[in-house]
């Protein structure tokens, strides 16, 4: 049961571990930023050239799927769970 | 060429056959040995064709082994031992056979090298598989079982039709790629028997109706067996073929919207088959050497990290009852390893480094891209976006941390499986790091060996890591939309349902009444004469026969009984029935005809 401790561990620290996690992601975004470090010559297209596009393509696509996704459920896809039953 | 060639698909069915004669001290070990064997076989098989068996005028081939069948047979051996393991302490023979006898209808349609032979193994899954869904013996089981089978029963119609056709118009059995630049209605029938296997929309509303009504292991096994025997028959039949391209993206998408608004973790997980298999449809369509490796690797990845979250929603099923994000959340506490676990087959899934994703799933990425379809590429890494979402952050969050939804009796009941089900959960997640962290594990045996691809290089673990992550910020920014809700979707699985209850009021009320009418007229024309011969064949029948007949129906009937207990029994040994005469009266009118 050590895993149980560990994890109430890091949920003690919430706020901690949040902001790592922010720190995390500027970091990502300065190294892939950085001149020389990431090698850009396998991008396919220019704006793949950009720096932090797949971070930018990662939350907007992950926004869109949510609020697109729902707005289809709402639309009249999503029914009570007893829709088949009568 | 050899004399004796013992198929592995043989091994896992007589197996099966001999497990309800198994001691009960011996069972757990025969559970274990019969598919390592298997996995063995498969391994230690050399490359050739084997097990030419002349049948009428054609040749029948149960053993074509090369690199194509080999990569799938092993992953299929391997998740036999897994699934295996994961429903060891199930004491219910019935289930063990219907799943060995379901993989190895997998194999033997993996090494089946005649058009013939992939039928009946194709057949031999589609209603060995459908027990899994009914052993589960809820109210809404046996409903689930008959839809399952009636549409995969329709996808063999479809299948056999087109062979027929095809045998027709060019006078071969043989299972090698068609030409996909002249489709025939021969070669369009038999790829929509391949597609609805795969699971492609508009044929796939019956895998998450099915996969999440199975039981807790069954699903484990199905989940593993029928999409990816489908994804090898299009490697096999179809690479290049155009159309794969879009349909591959439409699933990879469709897959995921449909998850957002999936309140069951497993029919969410089914969802995500369906996206993923939409890459693996989506390389075969591209058809390069890289795609077709990359669909390859990505299959075999994926039985592997989709068994094992599976196996994690199945482990949360079978401890607490429930399956549903509005019946659980704040399990941490309770079951913290199956949620490790779990969320190594999540990480997997959404192709983090140094798991099994990230080395096989860009393969198919970058052959988009090689191939000049950059829209392909994009849309597929916003698939990849939605992956994650779902499996690597909407599971594990809303089952082991979010709200506490649990009600009193699944807080208590709640805890670790048995040793044996994190056993296989255990297995699958440390292969699915090997093959992320040592990719020769899984590159060495890929089809076309000519083909390099290197996943490390700062390019890639930058974007994917940047990709995810953001995702990632995405999700904890908007989880109060995300919030599950106790609704079920509309999919196109409306359509059978709706079908299905149209017929029944037909049943119920038309031929109801002509039934009752052609009932009253036999019964006056036809059964008093019949009544009279009737009663002296009976006197023949019980001095001379019955004494021959008691001793094999004791004998049949104790291996009946336990059979019995399946709900509706008979209705699903005549529909077994049924289907073996409509395939010998479309054979036979094929021989006598054509």
């Amino acid at each position: 049961m050590k895993l149980a401790q560990l994890i109430a561990w890091l949920r003690d620290r919430l706020r901690t571990v949040v902001r790592v996690c922010l720190g995390l992601l500027v970091l990502l975004v300065l190294i892939d930023a950085w001149p020389g470090v990431v090698n850009k010559d396998e991008a396919h297209t220019t704006i793949e050239r950009w720096p932090a596009f797949w971070a930018v393509f990662g939350f907007v696509g992950c926004v869109l799927l949510i609020v697109l996704s729902k707005a289809f459920g709402h639309a009249g896809i999503m029914k009570r769970e007893d829709y088949y039953d009568d | 060429m050899t004399d004796v060639w013992l198929h592995p698909a043989w091994l896992l069915i007589l197996g099966a056959l001999l497990l309800p004669l198994t001691p009960a001290r011996l069972k757990r070990g025969f559970l274990l040995i019969v598919p390592v064997l298997t996995l063995l076989r498969i391994g230690l098989m050399p490359k050739g064709t084997f097990g030419e068996v002349p049948f009428l005028d054609w040749v029948l081939v149960f053993g074509r082994v090369d690199a194509l069948a080999h990569v799938f047979a092993v992953i299929m051996g391997l998740m036999a031992v897994i699934a295996t393991l994961y429903s060891l302490h199930v004491r219910d023979d019935a289930q063990h056979m219907a799943a060995w006898i379901y993989a190895g209808g997998s194999l033997g349609a993996i090494y089946a090298g005649d058009l013939l032979t992939l039928f009946v193994f194709w057949e031999v899954m589609a209603l060995s598989s459908v027990f899994l869904i009914w052993f589960r013996r809820g109210p809404q089981s046996p409903a689930a079982g008959f839809r399952y089978l009636l549409v995969h029963m329709a996808g063999g119609v479809a299948l056999l039709t087109g062979i027929v056709l095809h045998l027709q118009a060019t006078g071969s059995l043989a299972f090698v790629a068609f030409e996909v630049k002249q489709m025939t209605p021969a070669t369009w029938l038999i790829l929509t028997g391949f597609l609805l296997n795969a699971a492609v929309p508009p044929l796939h509303a019956w895998l998450p109706d099915a996969y999440g009504e199975a039981t807790f292991n069954g699903s484990v096994f199905l989940c593993s067996f029928t999409t990816k025997t489908a994804v090898y028959t299009l490697c096999r039949g179809f690479p290049g073929l155009e159309i794969l391209v879009p349909l591959g993206v439409v699933m990879a998408l469709y897959g995921v919207v449909y998850a957002v608004l999936e309140n069951d973790s497993r029919r969410l997980l089914a969802y995500h088959i369906v996206s993923q298999v939409g890459y693996m449809v989506a390389g075969v369509g591209i058809g390069t050497g890289l795609a077709i490796n990359g669909a390859c690797a990505h299959a075999f990845a994926n039985v592997l990290y989709k068994g094992l979250l599976f196996m994690g929603c199945g482990a949360v099923l079978h401890m607490t009852g429930q399956s549903k994000f509005t019946e659980l959340g704040g399990l941490w506490k309770k079951m913290p390893w199956t949620f490790a676990l779990t969320l190594i087959g999540g990480l997997a899934i959404s192709a983090f480094p140094l798991t099994s994703g990230f080395v096989s799933k860009p393969m198919i990425v970058a052959a988009a891209y090689a191939d000049h379809r950059l829209g392909v590429g994009l849309l597929l890494m916003l698939a990849s976006v939605g992956t994650f979402l779902h499996t690597g952050l909407k599971v594990p969050y809303f089952i082991w941390f979010g709200k506490r939804n649990c009600s009193e009796s699944t807080w208590r009941r709640a805890g670790e499986p048995p040793g044996n089900m994190l056993a296989a959960m255990t297995i699958a997640a440390v292969l699915c790091l090997v093959i992320g962290c040592y990719t020769p594990s899984l590159y060495a045996l890929l089809p076309r060996a000519d083909v390099y691809y290197q996943p490390y290089t700062a390019y890639h673990i930058s974007e994917t890591l940047q990709l995810l992550l953001f995702t990632a910020l995405g999700f904890f920014l908007l989880r109060k939309q995300l919030q599950p809700e106790p609704t079920i979707s509309l999919d196109l699985d409306w359509f059978h349902r709706m079908l299905g209850r149209g017929v029944a009021w037909i049943a119920q009320r038309p031929v109801q009444r002509a039934d009752n009418r052609w009932g009253e007229l036999y019964r006056r024309a036809g059964l008093t004469p019949l009544a009279r011969s009737a009663d002296q064949v009976r006197r023949f029948d019980q001095g001379v026969i019955d004494g021959a007949i008691d001793g094999l129906a004791t004998v049949v009937g104790r291996l009946g009984g336990r059979l019995r207990s399946m709900q509706r029994a008979d209705l699903q040994q005549n529909l077994t029935l049924a289907l073996a005469v409509v395939g010998i009266v479309l054979f036979l009118v094929y021989r006598f005809l054509v």
